[in-house]
């Protein structure tokens, strides 16, 4: 149907609270992009501006080739979701689902048939004479679903929808949302902290900060090849291994080994090398490039064993890699050696947070 | 050796009950009557007949009772007109006042005008002058104005009264409510007046019943302004009408037609408060829940 562009986005409230401060994305029908980020990043104001409820400082919102920046948010046609639910109170779910449509003038015959639709598409049919109140939180949610659903909007804007819903009503209703949306066909955009709703639930993820994109991509993209620090620190349970490395002519040092780099045009004096705790495993004979340490703490997570782990011959600046090893696997506490396979580090500039990539491998979008 | 033996709790609890009972009833009682007792001293007299109100020692439980001060009252005087009057005057002030404080209100909470927390203060300035400074003004204004003997010459006053209250009390309502529902009214289309009618005052109706009832109250018992700037007969209100009320002679004071006008002035209110008594608790107790 149309696709929604923002271009150069800034909100600036005063000099120092910038919380946008140039965003530019784009998403097509069929998209589901998810604006990820600590909170403060920007992703609810940004959602905010493309519902109109806030005007940009500067940019252009583009919706199909026609400029909304300034239009009213009633004549957008894009429906949002709520992280609180923003139910009417004082109405039925009827009448709640309904009362966007009445606005529009639509014929009573149209709104009634388009409730009924989205009632039984979310199990709402016993529910329509009841009021918010007399809802649970998973219900609740879903007529704030609903409620954007019988708009047939052009764009669909998500707000922290899943945050008030206890984790095991969250993972089931992501699964529906998932669903529902991929046969809407239009853009929807969902904001979350939530890393595993944006990884699980998005075909495009933009990682925010500061009020800046740090990397547009899709989730595997942004999981396996992070284009920054933050990036690689923010997405991922738990967190990539980051450690500042000094370097020695084409290795870094970590402890008692040396890491070989990658063929970088100039080697920095320092980098940092970065590894997900998942590719840690312990050190088969065959591996190359390993590393010493002695376990200091170990975190049962069920399914793995979460093992942290100082690097012997750290002692000035003691470093400390974690390793997720699956829970059948024993070691030693003592002496433990542990493999970072090649094809799973990361490596990044000090200064700039930048991913440096060799010149063989081929750079990120 | 910290437990204590069952026995002995079990025979000290009921009395120790029994105890604070009476003395949370006698506590009550206390309250009410001495609450109560100026009003139920109306009550009776305007039951007695003239021989035992004035009769010494005093008689204060009538053995004859009489509806002639009542009868009286509709008879001699228009008193029917002075409810007219009451009401209607009443009614329109607090219309007026919540039509006009309501919108005020939303936009000093939500809107944030240049200079909100100004208009604020000004308007809580204006509550701490005792209404009886203004009148000397308001009857220069209302002179010139030549409103004398005309409805609005007490509707704008009662108005302007009370709409620093409402404006106060609505304005902490609306803060209150949470700002995603009208966030979620404007992306569904509403603009800014169908959002403040159709999803904001019927989440407010508590405060609008509280505040119009404090509103309703005032202008029904007002007292000075209907005094002064009503002088035909037939467009005084009952706090006016009730206190002219004469005797045959200038030195009888008709205690029982007066009594009987307090009575009939004030069921009404009493109907009202207690018609929308659970309302105004709502209100009285709003923010204690979150909405």
């Amino acid at each position: 149907m149309a696709k929604l562009e923002l271009k150069n986005l800034n909100k600036t409230y005063t000099p120092k609270v910038i919380p946008v401060k140039d965003i530019s994305l784009t998403v097509d029908d069929n998209q589901f992009l998810s604006l990820l980020g600590p909170s403060g990043c920007g992703k609810s104001t940004t959602l905010r501006m493309i519902a109109g409820l806030e005007e940009p400082t500067h940019g252009r919102i583009l919706l199909g080739n026609e400029d909304i920046t300034f239009k009213r948010p009633g004549d957008r046609n894009m429906a949002m979701v709520f992280q609180s639910y923003a139910l009417y109170p004082h109405m039925t779910v009827y009448e709640n689902l309904a009362s966007g449509l009445k606005l529009k003038k639509t014929p009573h015959a149209e709104i009634q048939h388009r409730v009924k639709e989205v009632s039984q598409l979310l199990g709402l049919e016993d529910l329509l004479h009841r009021k918010p109140g007399q809802l649970s939180g998973g219900q609740r949610q879903r007529v704030a679903v609903g409620r954007a659903l019988v708009r047939r909007a052009q764009v669909y804007l998500l707000d922290e929808p899943l945050s008030n819903l206890d984790a095991l009503l969250r993972e089931r209703v992501r699964a529906d949302i998932k669903q529902i949306f991929a046969t809407q066909k239009v853009p929807v955009v969902y904001v979350t902290h939530d890393q595993t709703e944006a990884m699980t639930l998005s075909t495009k993820v933009a990682v925010l900060n500061n009020g800046y994109v740090q990397q547009l991509d899709s989730p595997a993209r942004i999981y396996n090849h992070p284009a920054n620090l933050f990036v690689a620190g923010f997405v991922g349970s738990p967190q990539m291994n980051l450690l500042t490395l000094p370097c020695q002519t084409n290795y870094a040092v970590l402890g008692d080994s040396k890491i070989p780099l990658p063929d970088f045009p100039t080697v920095p004096p320092q980098i940092v090398l970065g590894i997900r705790p998942e590719n840690v495993r312990i050190a088969q004979p065959e591996d190359q490039q390993t590393i010493r340490g002695q376990v200091y703490l170990v975190e049962n997570l069920g399914m793995h064993n979460l093992v942290s782990v100082r690097v012997t011959g750290s002692d000035a600046a003691p470093l400390s890699v974690r390793a997720l090893l699956p829970p059948d696997q024993s070691w030693s506490d003592e002496e433990i050696t542990l493999a970072l396979p090649p094809q799973n580090v990361h490596w990044f500039d000090v200064h700039s947070g930048d991913a440096l990539h060799s010149t063989h491998s081929y750079p990120a979008s | 050796m910290t437990v204590i033996p069952s026995g002995n709790l079990q025979t000290t609890t009921p009395a120790k009950n029994y105890g604070t009972n009476i003395l949370r009833w006698g506590a009550i009682a206390f309250v009410v009557i001495f609450c109560l007792a100026p009003v139920m001293w109306q009550v009776l007299t305007s039951f007695k007949v003239n021989q035992d109100i004035a009769a010494v020692p005093t008689i204060y439980f009538p053995g004859r009772i009489t509806l002639n001060h009542y009868i009286e009252l509709f008879n001699r005087r228009p008193f029917w007109r002075y409810i007219f009057n009451s009401a209607f005057v009443s009614i329109v002030s607090t219309a007026f006042s919540l039509a006009l404080g309501a919108p005020a209100a939303y936009a000093l909470a939500r809107l944030r005008p240049w200079g909100g927390r100004v208009i604020l203060a000004g308007i809580l300035i204006v509550t701490l002058f005792p209404g009886i400074l203004l009148f000397l003004g308001l009857l220069e204004i209302i002179q010139r104005l030549h409103l004398g003997n005309n409805y609005l010459s007490l509707i704008i006053p009662y108005t302007a009264i009370n709409l620093p209250l409402t404006i106060l009390v609505l304005r902490s309502f609306f803060e209150q409510l949470p700002k995603d529902l009208e966030d979620a009214a404007r992306v569904d289309g509403y603009n800014t007046l169908q959002m403040l009618v159709q999803i904001l005052l019927p989440m407010t109706i508590p405060a609008l019943v509280t505040t119009g009832i404090l509103t309703f109250i005032f202008a029904w018992n007002e007292f000075i302004f209907a005094l002064t700037f009503i002088t035909r007969e037939e467009m005084k209100t009952i706090p006016v009408g009730a206190a002219q009320l004469g005797g045959a002679s200038g030195f009888e004071i008709p205690y029982g037609p007066i009594a009987a006008a307090t009575i009939v002035g004030t069921l009404p209110l009493v109907v009202l408060v207690l018609f929308f008594q659970r309302k105004i608790i709502q209100g009285l107790s709003a923010g204690a829940v979150k909405g």
